[in-house]
C-alpha cells in the first residue's frame, strides 16, 4: 500500500491557526455566521445571535469609519503613562464589526480610516489612521 | 410587599483607619438602629463586593464578623449597578418569604486601601481582557468614547455636562458627609485637567472610602418605611466595543418596566436619584428615562429644574460626583438620600413639597447593566 495515497491524518490541518493582533500578527480577525450572516469581532466559536456553529474566521481589510473618539490623558500605569496621551477610537469596519483601537491624534467621528500598526515593546497595537496618510505610510515601507 | 425600614450611611472621603469590614459594620449598625431592630431579628443578608478585600464568601464572612446567623445570605456583583440590584433582590427574597428582615450592606476603603493607579487598573478590567484591556484603556476612556458619540448624536455640550457637576457640588455643600463640598463654577469644570476628553477631572466622580446599608422588611416595622413599588433591570452588553449603539441604552426599557409595575407615570414622580459616575452618565440616564429631552439635561439643570427647590429634585446629597464613590455603596447613598427626603428626615437639605414617589436608576459597566427602582412613602 502506497503511503502517498493515504489521506492526511485529520489532526494535521493545513489551515493556519487564527492568530490576530493580540497574538502579535498584523491582522484583525472576526467570525462570520453562515446561517444568519452576523459578523462578530469577539471570537467565541459560535454565533451569539443564532447559536450556529461552526462559524468562519475571516480577516478584515481594516477599512472603516470612526464611530467614537477619546484620548487617554490620565493613563492607568507607568507603562501607559510613558506614551500618554494616546488617542483611542471605536471604528466601524466595512465588514460590519466595531473594534477598539488607538488612533493618530486629531481623529474625529465620521473620519474614514485604515487600521495600521504600531509596536509598544512586545505589544502590537492597531492604530486608526486617516485614509490618505495611511496610504503614504505604506508607500514609505 | 417589601419596605426599606432602616438606612445607614457613613460619610464618604478618606478614612485611613477603616477597612471593608469596619465600613460595612458602621453602616449596618446605623441601619439596624434606624429600623429599630436588633441583630437577632435580621434573618437575611445580601452584600456587595470590595476591590480592596476580594473574598469568595464576603456575605458569610461579614455575618460572622457582625454577629448574624441569617437563613439567607450571599454576595452580588454587577459593578455600579450592584447597590440597586441588591435592593431588587432583597425585595424579591423578602416578598417570597425566605426572610423577614434582610440586611443589604456594602463598604470599601477604595481611596485609602490602594493606590489610584491600582484602582484605575482594577476597574478597567471591566473591559474585554483580549480586545480592549491590552490597549491601555481606563473607565473614563470608555465613558469618554460614550460621551463623544452621545454629544455627536444629540448636541449635548461640555458646558451642559459641566452644569451637572456644578449642581451635584451645590447639593453636596449641604451634606456634612460629602467628600467634595467646595462650590465650583461651570468654568472650573471646563478648565479642570483633561482625563479622557471630552471628560475632564470634574466630570469624573472621586474615589472614596465609605459604606451604606439598608434593612428590607416584609412589614413596615419602622415609622419611616418606604415601600418598594417597582423594580426592573436591563442588561444589553458588557463592553463598550460590544454595545450596538451609543445613542440608546437599556435604561429606558428598565425604567419603563419598573414604572409599569408600580403603576405610576412620570407626573407622579417627585424625587429622582440617578447614577452619576461621570457627568455624561447622569445626562444620558436623565434623558433616557424622559426626565428631559435628548441633549437637554444641562439646560434643565441650569434652569433649576433638578435643584432642591426645583420641579424634580435630583441627588440632593451630591451624588457620586460630589458625595463620593466608594464602589458598591456609592449608589446606595442615592437611596439613603431618597429615603430621608421622602420620609422628611433630611434636616437642612429637606426639599419643599411632600413628594410621595421617587425613581432611582443605577448603571454598571459601560452603560451596560441597568437597574430601576420606584419607591413610595407609606405614611
Amino acid at each position: 500500500m502506497s503511503t502517498a495515497a493515504n489521506p492526511q491524518p485529520s489532526g494535521a490541518s493545513p489551515e493556519p491557526a487564527p492568530f490576530d493582533w493580540v497574538d502579535g500578527q498584523e491582522a484583525i480577525l472576526y467570525e462570520h455566521c453562515g446561517a444568519c450572516g452576523k459578523a462578530t469581532y469577539f471570537r467565541r466559536g459560535f454565533c451569539p445571535r443564532c447559536g450556529a456553529t461552526p462559524v468562519a474566521v475571516r480577516r478584515s481589510a481594516g477599512q472603516g469609519t470612526v464611530y467614537a473618539a477619546t484620548t487617554v490623558v490620565r493613563a492607568p500605569s507607568p507603562e501607559w503613562k510613558a506614551i500618554a496621551p494616546y488617542a483611542m477610537v471605536l471604528v466601524d469596519l466595512q465588514e460590519g464589526i466595531r473594534i477598539l483601537a488607538h488612533g493618530v491624534p486629531g481623529l474625529a467621528i465620521g473620519d474614514a480610516v485604515n487600521i495600521g500598526w504600531h509596536r509598544l515593546g512586545e505589544r502590537l497595537i492597531p492604530r486608526a489612521e486617516p485614509v490618505a496618510s495611511s496610504t503614504q505610510g505604506q508607500q514609505k515601507k | 410587599m417589601s419596605y426599606v425600614t432602616g438606612v445607614g450611611l457613613t460619610p464618604f472621603g478618606r478614612h485611613e483607619s477603616k477597612n471593608t469590614l469596619s465600613l460595612m459594620t458602621d453602616a449596618a449598625t446605623a441601619a439596624l438602629a434606624d429600623a429599630g431592630l436588633v441583630r437577632q431579628q435580621v434573618d437575611g443578608l445580601i452584600c456587595g463586593y470590595s476591590t480592596t478585600m476580594p473574598h469568595i464568601m464576603l456575605s458569610t464572612l461579614f455575618a460572622e464578623h457582625f454577629g448574624l446567623q441569617p437563613r439567607y445570605a450571599h454576595a452580588a456583583q454587577v459593578g455600579g449597578a450592584t447597590g440597586f440590584a441588591m435592593i431588587m433582590l432583597a425585595h424579591l427574597v423578602v416578598d417570597s418569604g425566605a426572610a423577614d428582615n434582610l440586611l443589604v450592606v456594602a463598604g470599601e476603603n477604595r481611596l485609602s486601601g490602594q493606590s489610584r493607579d491600582m484602582t484605575m487598573q482594577t476597574l478597567a478590567q471591566a473591559g474585554h481582557a483580549r480586545y480592549e484591556v491590552p490597549l491601555g484603556p481606563t473607565v473614563p476612556a470608555y465613558y469618554g468614547l460614550v460621551a463623544s458619540r452621545y454629544m455627536h448624536e444629540y448636541g449635548l455640550t461640555e458646558t451642559d455636562m459641566a452644569q451637572l457637576a456644578v449642581l451635584m457640588r451645590q447639593h453636596a455643600s449641604g451634606h456634612p458627609g460629602a467628600q467634595l463640598r467646595d462650590p465650583i463654577r461651570v468654568e472650573d469644570v471646563l478648565q479642570s485637567a483633561p482625563i479622557a476628553p471630552p471628560l475632564k477631572l470634574m466630570d469624573c466622580c472621586p474615589i472614596s472610602d465609605g459604606g451604606a446599608a439598608f434593612i428590607i422588611s416584609r412589614e413596615p416595622v419602622s415609622a419611616h418605611a418606604l415601600r418598594i413599588r417597582g423594580c426592573s433591570q436591563m442588561h444589553t452588553h458588557q463592553h463598550v466595543t460590544g454595545a450596538e449603539d451609543l445613542a440608546h441604552f437599556g435604561a429606558k426599557a428598565s425604567m419603563a418596566r419598573a414604572m409599569a409595575q408600580a403603576g405610576v407615570a412620570l407626573s407622579d414622580i417627585g424625587y429622582a436619584a440617578f447614577y452619576d459616575s461621570f457627568t455624561i452618565t447622569l445626562a444620558i440616564l436623565l434623558e433616557e428615562v424622559g426626565l428631559c429631552e435628548r441633549g437637554q439635561a444641562g439646560a434643565a439643570a441650569a434652569s433649576g429644574h433638578f435643584s432642591s427647590d426645583g420641579a424634580m429634585p435630583l441627588n440632593t446629597h451630591g451624588g457620586l460626583l460630589s458625595y463620593g464613590h466608594c464602589g458598591v455603596a456609592g449608589a446606595m447613598a442615592h437611596l439613603a438620600e431618597t429615603h430621608v427626603q421622602l420620609t422628611r428626615r433630611a434636616g437642612s437639605r429637606q426639599i419643599p413639597g411632600t413628594p410621595s414617589v421617587a425613581m432611582l436608576h443605577g448603571d454598571g459597566g459601560t452603560m451596560s447593566s441597568h437597574v430601576s427602582l420606584i419607591m413610595e412613602r407609606v405614611q
